[in-house]
């Protein structure tokens, strides 16, 4: 990561009594998909508008290609595309006019029929925004992000609100700009996205980055706990099963417990005698490699979507 | 430029499909028109030239109204910031307002006129270059006003208000719909520092078949008018705002206060000389002369 495309610094960002930023840093190199993972209102979106140059930081510094977002003009908005938190267009404006009003802003420039066809649009080429549904509008904001064939992307929260498969349709198109090497800053609070989608992944929390890695870097430095979920005839005393051999952890959830091992066999033997000690049935058995959710479960304390 | 362009034509594209401009902008002017040359000009060809003049500065002053509700409502949907990311400004946001209102306000100005000879039987019409002049002048003044006001507002609700209480002011202190001569003498005082108040008396001037004004008669108006839409411009695109969130504090506001300097020094030298009213008074007596003793029963 020797050419790094986006440089933040110790951004910090303050409304009115709420602390957004508290020193947020990190650095995106050419090519790379970067991914800002945290609950909502952690910060993701008042970094990324800081780098689009919608907002100015109290503090920090922030650049991308080596420019300024704050100060410079034409030059910087040339090489940045941006697909915003809640893109809107006048509700009587036509899909292809958007597009071609957008692509008529850039010197350089991808046509509209390509873009239409890309992003699945074709056959809304004449709708109005106001017609289209969340996961069309939210085509329609990528396709207008990369009207300029920009060199860095930013995707803030680009599968928000849409369901499963619409959302499965965004990610085969953001990997299809990862093949095409540009750099993407794209903020989320799904853990699939994450993990599927970024390079890299930076957990914030509370307007700090408290983790920074590769998806597969962030669940080795968890210890290498596995998950187990447990479920029983009878509910048991939380204390037991938190000391069976390797469980580090023990958490009860609705009727579940959740085991956090580090020597799963051991843990299963060990459960299994513990259950049948105690005459106790066991009804289902989960065991789960490390989520990005478990990461972050083990450094906030809360789920992702508390 | 051509961002400017661009934006405009996409702008004229969406004014056109939007009921609420077309019935401010194309159908309430006529409506308007009907009242007074089919009402209050019956029998009284004479009167339509002054009449028509009163309809157009209708017209040409309803800009404002539409223009700082489509900015304000850009900004609060969160439109505007969509535009910040890319390479457009502020300059070339306004610009495109300004000019999408003048070419669409154009069409219904000449239906006005069609409308005034063909079904009204208007004879001659005075000045039609100091006409044209003033109209040009009028929708950009009015335009840019809108502008100032979409950027010191920072609610659709004080937008309105204000809106409401300008064209109340517009509608009645202007001479547009009570004749100039007969509002009392300190209404006329106050209706001096009024922007409306001079394209009304400028238009019904040049109109008038009798004694059309010359454009160096209107040299003041006319310089009021440009500079008024100087400042007002350059003031809409410093306060210019992208985000819905983001407030004009109340200093900045007083900056508005900069964009009406030409029509308080206007309004100081006019309630000295009273030249508007001296010319409004000769024209109406021009007119109550010529009308028919009894509209109801013409003296055929």
């Amino acid at each position: 990561m020797d050419t790094a495309v986006i440089e933040v610094q110790n951004l910090t960002k303050r409304y009115g009594d709420v602390e957004a930023l508290r020193g947020v840093s990190f650095s995106v190199g050419e090519g790379e998909v970067f991914g800002l993972l945290g609950p909502n209102g952690a910060g993701k979106t008042s970094t990324v508008e800081i780098l689009e140059g919608l907002r100015t930081p109290d503090s920090g510094r922030a650049s991308v290609c080596g420019l300024d977002p704050q100060r410079s003009g034409a030059e910087f908005k040339y090489i940045i595309g941006a697909a915003l938190q809640s893109t809107a267009l006048p509700d009587k404006m036509r899909v292809r006019e958007a597009l071609d009003l957008f692509g008529s802003f850039y010197p350089r420039r991808r046509g509209t029929a390509e873009l239409l066809k890309r992003f699945g649009l074709e056959e809304k080429r004449n709708a109005f925004y106001s017609q289209l549904s969340g996961g069309q509008k939210q085509r329609l904001a990528l396709a207008m992000a990369l009207v300029n064939d920009p060199r860095v992307v930013f995707l803030d929260e680009p599968t928000a609100g849409l369901d499963p498969q619409v959302r499965r349709e965004i990610y085969d198109i953001i990997e299809e700009l990862k093949k095409e090497k540009k750099t993407i800053l794209l903020t989320t609070h799904y853990i699939e996205e994450a993990e599927r989608l970024c390079d890299r992944v930076a957990i914030v929390d509370h307007g700090k980055v408290i983790a920074l890695g590769t998806p597969r870097e962030l669940k080795g430095r968890s210890g290498a706990v596995t998950r187990i979920t447990v479920r029983m005839a009878r509910p048991e005393a939380n204390g037991a099963l938190g000391k069976l051999e390797g469980v580090s952890e023990c958490r009860a959830e609705a009727d579940d417990y959740l085991l956090y091992s580090t020597r799963v066999p051991r843990t299963i033997v060990a459960l299994v005698k513990h259950l049948e000690e105690q005459n106790n049935e066991l009804i289902s058995l989960e065991i789960a490699a490390p989520s990005l959710e478990d990461i972050f479960l083990e450094l906030t304390g809360r789920r992702l979507r508390d | 430029m051509r961002h400017t362009w661009a934006l405009t034509v996409s702008r004229m594209r969406l004014a056109m499909r939007n009921r609420a401009f077309l019935f401010f902008s194309m159908i309430m002017p006529l409506v308007f028109l009907f009242i007074y040359a089919g009402i209050l000009g019956r029998g009284n060809p004479e009167a339509l030239p002054y009449l028509l003049a009163d309809v157009l500065a209708l017209t040409v002053m309803g800009s404002f109204w539409g223009l700082s509700v489509q900015l304000v409502t850009f900004r609060e949907q969160g439109i505007l910031r969509r535009f910040r990311v890319t390479p457009i400004g502020a300059s070339a946001m306004l610009a495109s307002s300004i000019i999408s209102n003048y070419v669409l306000t154009i069409p219904t100005v000449l239906i006005e006129f069609y409308l005034s000879r063909k079904l009204f039987h208007m004879s001659g019409m005075g000045n039609l270059i100091a006409v044209a002049i003033l109209l040009t002048l009028g929708i950009v003044t009015f335009a840019t006003l809108g502008l100032v006001i979409a950027s010191v507002t920072n609610t659709m609700q004080e937008t309105q208000i204000i809106n409401q209480i300008l064209w109340f002011g517009f509608l009645f202190l202007s001479g547009a719909t009570i004749p100039f001569p007969s509002l009392p003498r300190a209404i006329q005082r106050v209706a001096y520092f009024l922007p409306a108040t001079y394209l009304v008396s400028g238009l019904q001037q040049s109109m008038s078949v009798v004694d059309p004004v010359k454009i160096s008669e209107l040299g003041l108006d006319l310089a009021s008018m440009i500079g008024c839409t100087i400042i007002a411009f350059v003031v809409a695109a410093q306060l210019f705002r992208w985000e819905p969130e983001a407030k004009t504090p109340r200093r900045a506001k007083l900056w508005a206060a900069g964009a009406i300097i030409p029509f308080i020094l206007l309004g100081i030298w006019e309630n000295k000389y009273e030249h508007v009213r001296a010319r409004a008074m000769s024209d109406y007596q021009t007119i109550e002369r010529t009308s028919p003793p009894d509209p109801a029963m013409p003296s055929r």
